[in-house]
């Protein structure tokens, strides 16, 4: 059977992509935030998950504003990144699993998680980058990849608890797979930004710990409060770190912390990383 | 007809992207969306007040583009991620875009971001348990 082996949580900005595409990760600015994810590049390359799901929201590359799902769950065998308007050049396309989308979109929806399921998904930033700070570059990447997209963009958005339940609903998904498959779940975006109005560069540093202790010991915490609360503290696109409760939620009640960081400010952003596992019940 | 209040309504300095301002965006994030095709960029660049008409623009929101009004199209309710394909390939950031909402530039804003940094270790150790090289 399918077997979670852990859950990562990483930012998902486009700067990050760019130090890694300008080779400046090693430069004062950068040092410190890359550094801190050589624990989780070792547990990676020790564990090596034959999967990774990764959970990120869509700037406007695969959805528009005209169709905006709330969940949306690749189910092909392959995704390519595209261009975003900014004539980056894409990255290498990345590997599926389809026959594993397909068991995930309809256990999911057996729980009641109406998925969106996508034959066809272009993964932009919120998923390539996240890939390449575990990974680095690859023309051919060294992992399956499955996009689990989250509307966190186009209000109203899911709110905390129920993206703690789809994780907890994908956990019942994932160990109910019979191929033998190792499973990572990543969390990504976040940290407290917000990138328009007049509150636009607020980052609440006391606020991201207390979320990253939340999604370690207690996550209730987090997920008992209201978008609107979220937003108060975390800003417009700082809303973004739900989705970590997505990852959290499929990893059980108790985990074990492997490892924890967190830097401020990357770009707009404060951003943490969090390598986790299941506790033994 | 009448649009629901919300409870972040009254967050300060902040416009949550919600139906409300979807809407009457629309015709604007939509047009920035095709940005995401080399040639649509083409076409735009050679009569952008022309690729306005052809996504039904209002004239209001026609001259804030024609006049690359970066600010003026986020209070029409544009969502930055979609600004950000017109406004970055033009050297205009999504940091200077915030920027602007304060009247700063963006390295002020810039700036007042780096200050997180101070201290930031020794509040780690306070926390316990992160990493620190």
């Amino acid at each position: 059977m399918a077997k979670i082996i852990g859950g990562v949580t990483t930012s998902h900005i486009p700067a990050v992509g760019n130090a890694i595409s300008d080779g400046v990760t090693q430069e004062h600015y950068w040092k410190r935030f890359f550094d801190g994810y050589q624990p989780v590049h070792a547990w990676l390359d020790e564990k090596k998950p034959d999967v990774i799901i990764v959970v990120y929201n869509d700037h406007g590359l695969n959805f528009f504003l005209d169709k905006a799902p709330t969940f949306a769950i690749g189910c092909a065998d392959q995704y390519e990144n595209a261009d975003e308007g900014w004539g980056l050049k894409p990255t290498a396309p990345f590997t599926g699993d389809a026959q594993f989308s397909w068991h995930l979109a309809e256990s999911l929806i057996e729980q009641e998680f109406d998925m969106c399921t996508c034959q066809e998904m272009l993964v932009d930033h919120g998923f390539v980058n996240p890939v390449r700070v575990l990974y680095g570059d690859h023309e051919h990447w060294p992992v399956k990849t499955i996009p689990l997209a989250v509307n966190t963009v186009q209000h109203p958005l899911p709110s905390a608890k129920r993206c703690f339940k789809l994780g907890q609903a994908l956990k019942q998904a994932i160990e109910s797979y019979p191929e033998d498959i190792n499973v990572a779940v990543v969390g990504t975006g976040g940290m407290s930004h917000q990138l328009q109005g007049e509150r636009a560069g607020i980052i609440d540093v006391d606020y991201d710990l207390a979320c990253m202790d939340s999604v370690i010991n207690d996550p209730a915490w987090f997920y008992n409060q209201s978008n609107a609360e979220i937003i108060e503290k975390a800003g417009t696109e700082g809303i973004e770190t739900i989705m970590w409760l997505v990852m959290r939620g499929a990893l059980g009640d108790k985990v074990n912390c492997l490892h924890k960081h967190y830097h401020a400010p990357i770009s707009n952003t404060g951003a943490g990383v969090l390598l986790l596992e299941a506790a033994d019940e | 007809m009448v649009w629901q209040a919300h409870d972040y309504d009254d967050i300060p300095g902040t416009y949550v992207f919600d139906g409300q301002r979807a809407h009457s965006s629309y015709a604007l994030n939509k047009l920035f969306y095709s940005f995401n095709t080399e040639a649509c960029r083409k076409e735009f660049d050679a009569d952008p007040a022309a690729y306005c008409d052809k996504f039904g623009l209002s004239p209001e929101h026609k001259q804030l583009v024609v006049e690359q009004d970066f600010l003026g199209i986020l209070r029409a309710g544009t969502n930055i991620y979609y600004l950000a394909k017109f406004c970055v390939p033009r050297g205009v950031t999504v940091q200077d875009a915030g920027a602007a909402f304060q009247g700063i530039s963006g390295d002020e804003f810039r700036e007042t971001l780096l200050k997180k940094r101070e201290g930031l270790e020794e509040r780690l150790a306070q926390e316990g348990g992160y990493w620190n090289g």
